[in-house]
């Protein structure tokens, strides 16, 4: 019996995305509450381990000999699979992610495609967890989910089709490729094919930001509104699970603005190129939306439809129309 | 409309008792005493003339009537004692300047009269009116017999009492005709007891 | 209104909004008839921490109720321990010497500071935002430290004595005002940069949470909810008291009647609490701290008294009714936050579920003071 050697690589990558995707959350929940405590003049999180470095296995004892309890009345097959539902898409988007020419699970013609089409599932998770959860903080936070994520993907796929517009694929390895050299190769400084890049580059890092629900868009969990939201009636792992789920959303997200715009494993002055320049530009936009977090206040729900439908997908259908028009010319 | 037309106002409403008070001494500068059917009237006034309302509360007088009764006991044996001082005084001095006693007049017929039953003593509501414009604080009192005690709402004319009137239900048992929902705002949803009334105890 | 339940329809469910709820800052609980996220009616359902101390009023002497009165509101108490001994001064008729009343006025305006900062953190976290809350803190650990110093307590103070305060300050301790109002004149331009001038905040509070003078007027609000309604009432200067009348200080007031106007007059005010105390400082008598001839039994003449003050909330009133003896015969406690929050049903009506918890921040509830 021979074993096949893609699906044996296939699967070691998952089990690497799996553990990855693990100790990533739990450290970026430690980078978060470090990066919050600076921010706030105190030093976060310095008993357990050296510089606090193992909170998170602290954390996720924790959290994981907690009982998992089901609410009276809840539906409990909706309510186990709510998490699951969130984390699982997640997994499955890293597959496609090129981290460095040689560094990707499985080089799909159609990876971008593919990201989008998992991305949009976690909103079904966190919507059936919610209803199954039959709290009444939860199905207002449901509802504001499915709202939200129907807003914000719409500029941002508007975003995307200029992006395969320019790069001619939808091959992210491709996408990378097409960007190879300095930073005046990236997509984000590629005013030859529309002087609105930089433009669409934050219009997708908003829309990353409300589809990961993160503030000033976390109006999903809004502590201070709905209690926790979605994850109100969620105990122990149960809540670790979507947790982990939200810091893989972000890793996704932020891992396909690094790829689209910022010219993924490429070094902005062209040396070196690899792997360690994916993960720098990456953790530099993480630190850039933990910062978010830790200085504005929440938006309200209709401001941030407003801003969905009145400013972001105007602008970016413009830059599409401006994008496709300059192609057609030049 | 300035103090005085305001006073002369509350005056004019009938047995109304306006005292005008020193504010640097008691804080307020209008004491109204109504009876309870002029409390709407009064209170009307006050709305047109641009006050707003600080609070209700209520104070229990029991045993008023029974003090006062005492009072007048106590004042009417002192008196009588005083008296049968002076003549025991005025028959001294009468001896010794050697005059012929006074025909001993007959002893005034004062029947130690069997005390009084005292009357059912009052609550008393309390409402205190105030203006943005210039302190001018004014407060409106009423009573009703404690064992019917009756005032009527004025929700109506201030909202905010809609609260106060439940508190001072809530503690003093006053009911206030034509609340509508005088359930307990500060006690617990169940209360029969009124505790700020003065036989209430723990 | 009626009750809550009477109006809830097929279309409409109940949220119970509390009495543990991270919005409410404490035992509140608001039973909100919701469509949607949109509020069809709100009602706030107190009692949770009912303490009843005016019962507590009638069965003491007035000097024993002293300590309950920092425990009403317990950000801003020592406006709580001002107006209860002014009271008392007012029916007994005590003189208080002047480097009391300065002290007064100096502690007082700290307090009112501290519980205005805690307020500034506290609303802005309500609105989503944690970090301020914490910047707040620090500031207001300054004047805690210092109030600590003179008090010896840190929240519920019972510092002021008939007839004058309990101790005397020393030269460290305004030296250490002073110090502090530098301090946070520096640190006032960076809350404005940061938060006032945050294109959120101002969408969250702008035109939202509507409380015009007239509401204010029916419902008897006082403080800043009155002065975001461009009402001119401030209790130390409409009804002065202690020595108010001699500093220099403005009413902020602003007529937006939104959660953005309250919320420029607290900030506003905390400046003008520094001026206060900068000339307070400046301007502090020598001499005793306590009257010579404060009796020692209080016996106030027969009669209703009342005095109030101006909290960090509103106005704060007492009314006293005293029967000849040493014990009160009765004591209302008017409390500013039980009139704010009245206005909380009306003005929530029709409103989305986040914008009413951003009207209810703006009216700075404290629980312990309106249950009492």
């Amino acid at each position: 019996m021979t074993i096949d050697s893609e699906l044996l690589r296939l699967l070691l990558y998952v089990v690497g995305f799996i553990a990855f995707i693990a100790t990533n959350a739990a450290y970026l929940v430690w980078l978060e509450r470090k990066e919050a405590g600076h921010i706030q003049c105190r030093i976060g999180p310095k008993e357990v381990g050296p510089f606090g470095l193992l909170q998170p296995v602290a954390d996720g004892l924790k959290l994981m000999t907690k009982q998992l309890i089901i609410p009276k009345g809840a539906d409990s097959f909706l309510f186990r699979l709510g998490p699951v539902l969130v984390m699982t898409p997640a997994v499955m988007c890293f597959v496609t992610i090129p981290y460095s020419d040689t560094i990707v699970a499985r080089n799909l013609d159609v990876g971008l495609l593919a990201i989008f089409a998992f991305a949009s599932v976690n909103v079904l998770g966190l919507l059936l967890g919610a209803w199954g959860s039959r709290n009444k903080y939860a199905v207002i936070s449901a509802a504001r989910v499915v709202s939200q994520n129907v807003a914000y993907e719409i500029p941002m796929l508007i975003v995307i089709v200029t992006m395969v517009m320019v790069t001619g694929t939808m091959n992210l390895h491709e996408v990378v490729t097409s960007q190879n050299g300095g930073f005046w190769h990236w997509n984000i400084f590629r005013f030859s094919a529309s002087p609105l890049m930089p433009v669409a580059f934050l219009i997708y890092f908003v829309c990353m930001l409300a589809e990961t629900n993160r503030a000033p868009f976390d109006m999903a969990e809004a502590e201070s509104e709905l209690v926790a939201g979605a994850f109100t009636e969620y105990p122990g792992m149960g809540f670790g699970v979507f947790f982990m789920g939200e810091y893989a959303n972000i890793v996704v997200g932020t891992s396909m603005a690094t790829i689209l715009f910022l010219g993924g494993w490429n070094c902005p002055f062209g040396l070196w190129p690899g792997l360690h320049w994916f993960l720098i530009k990456m953790y530099a936009l993480i630190f850039t939306v933990i910062w978010i977090r830790w200085t504005f206040p929440r938006t309200t729900f209709y401001s941030l439809l407003n801003l969905s439908w009145k400013v972001l997908i105007p602008v970016a259908f413009a830059n599409l129309i401006l994008t496709s028009a300059l192609l057609k010319v030049l | 409309m300035d103090a005085d037309t305001l006073k002369q106002k509350l005056a004019a409403l009938p047995s109304a008792a306006v005292q005008e008070l020193d504010h640097a001494r008691r804080g307020f500068s209008l004491d109204v005493s109504l009876p309870p059917a002029q409390l709407v009237a009064a209170v009307t006034i006050l709305d047109e003339a641009g006050y707003f309302i600080e609070t209700i509360t209520g104070v229990d007088w029991l045993g008023e009537n029974a003090a006062r009764i005492k009072e007048a006991q106590a004042a009417a044996a002192a008196k009588k004692a005083a008296a049968a001082k002076k003549a025991a005084e005025a028959r001294k001095a009468a001896e010794e300047a050697g005059e012929p006693l006074p025909e001993e007049a007959a002893p005034e017929v004062e029947e130690e009269a069997p005390a009084p039953e005292p009357a059912v003593d009052d609550l008393e509501a309390i409402y205190d009116f105030n203006r943005y414009d210039r302190c001018h604080r004014v407060t409106l009192r009423t009573r009703a017999p404690r064992d019917k005690p009756s005032v009527p709402s004025i929700v109506h004319i201030y909202q905010a009492a809609h609260w106060h009137e439940r508190e001072t239900h809530d503690f003093f048992g006053i009911k206030f005709e034509g609340h509508g929902y005088l359930v307990p705002l500060l006690l617990p949803e169940d209360a029969d007891y009124h505790p700020l009334r003065k036989d209430y105890s723990a | 209104m009626t009750a809550i339940a009477q109006s809830a329809s097929s279309e409409t469910f109940v949220l119970n909004l509390g009495p543990q709820h991270p919005a409410t800052h404490g035992v509140l609980r608001v039973k909100l008839v919701m469509d949607g996220e949109y509020i069809v009616e709100a009602e706030p359902v107190l009692g949770y921490i009912h303490r009843m101390h005016e019962k507590m009023g009638e069965n003491r002497t007035w000097a024993q109720f002293l300590p309950n009165t920092g425990r009403m509101d317990y950000l801003h108490a020592l406006a709580y321990n001002h107006n209860y001994v002014c009271l008392v001064e007012r029916a007994a008729s005590i003189e208080v010497p002047e480097r009391a009343e300065y002290i007064r006025v100096i502690t007082n305006e700290l307090n009112r500071i501290s519980s205005h900062l805690l307020w500034f953190g506290a609303f802005v976290l309500d609105l989503g935002g944690f970090s301020p809350l914490l910047y707040a803190f620090d500031d207001r650990e300054q004047i805690l430290d210092l109030l600590e110093s003179v008090t010896g307590s840190r929240l519920t103070y019972c510092y002021f004595r008939f007839g004058g305060v309990y101790n005397d300050v020393d030269q460290d301790f305004l030296d250490g005002c002073k110090a502090f109002v530098a301090r946070l004149r520096e640190r006032m331009p960076m809350y404005h940069n940061l938060v006032t001038k945050n294109i959120i905040l101002m969408k969250r509070l702008q035109d939202i949470g509507f409380i015009d003078a007239e509401m204010c007027r029916k419902y008897g609000a006082t403080g800043p909810v009155a002065r975001g309604a461009g009402i001119d009432f401030d209790v130390r200067r409409h009804e002065p008291y202690s020595v108010y009348p001699r500093f220099d200080f403005d009413i902020p007031v602003y007529p937006g009647c939104d959660s953005m106007a309250r919320y420029m007059v607290r900030m506003d005010e905390m400046e003008q609490s520094m001026r206060i105390i900068e000339q307070a400082v400046g301007a502090i008598p020598e001499g005793p701290v306590m009257a010579a001839k404060a009796p020692k039994i209080i016996k106030p003449p027969k009669g209703d008294y009342y005095h109030a003050v101006e909290t960090a909330r509103g106005s704060f009133g007492i009314r006293a009714v005293s029967d000849g003896t040493n014990t009160p015969y009765r004591m209302k406690l008017r409390t500013p936050s039980f009139s704010n929050l009245v206005t909380f049903g009306e003005a929530a009506k029709g409103m989305l579920l986040p914008d009413a918890l951003a009207l209810m921040g703006s009216l700075d509830l404290v629980i312990p003071e309106i249950d009492r």
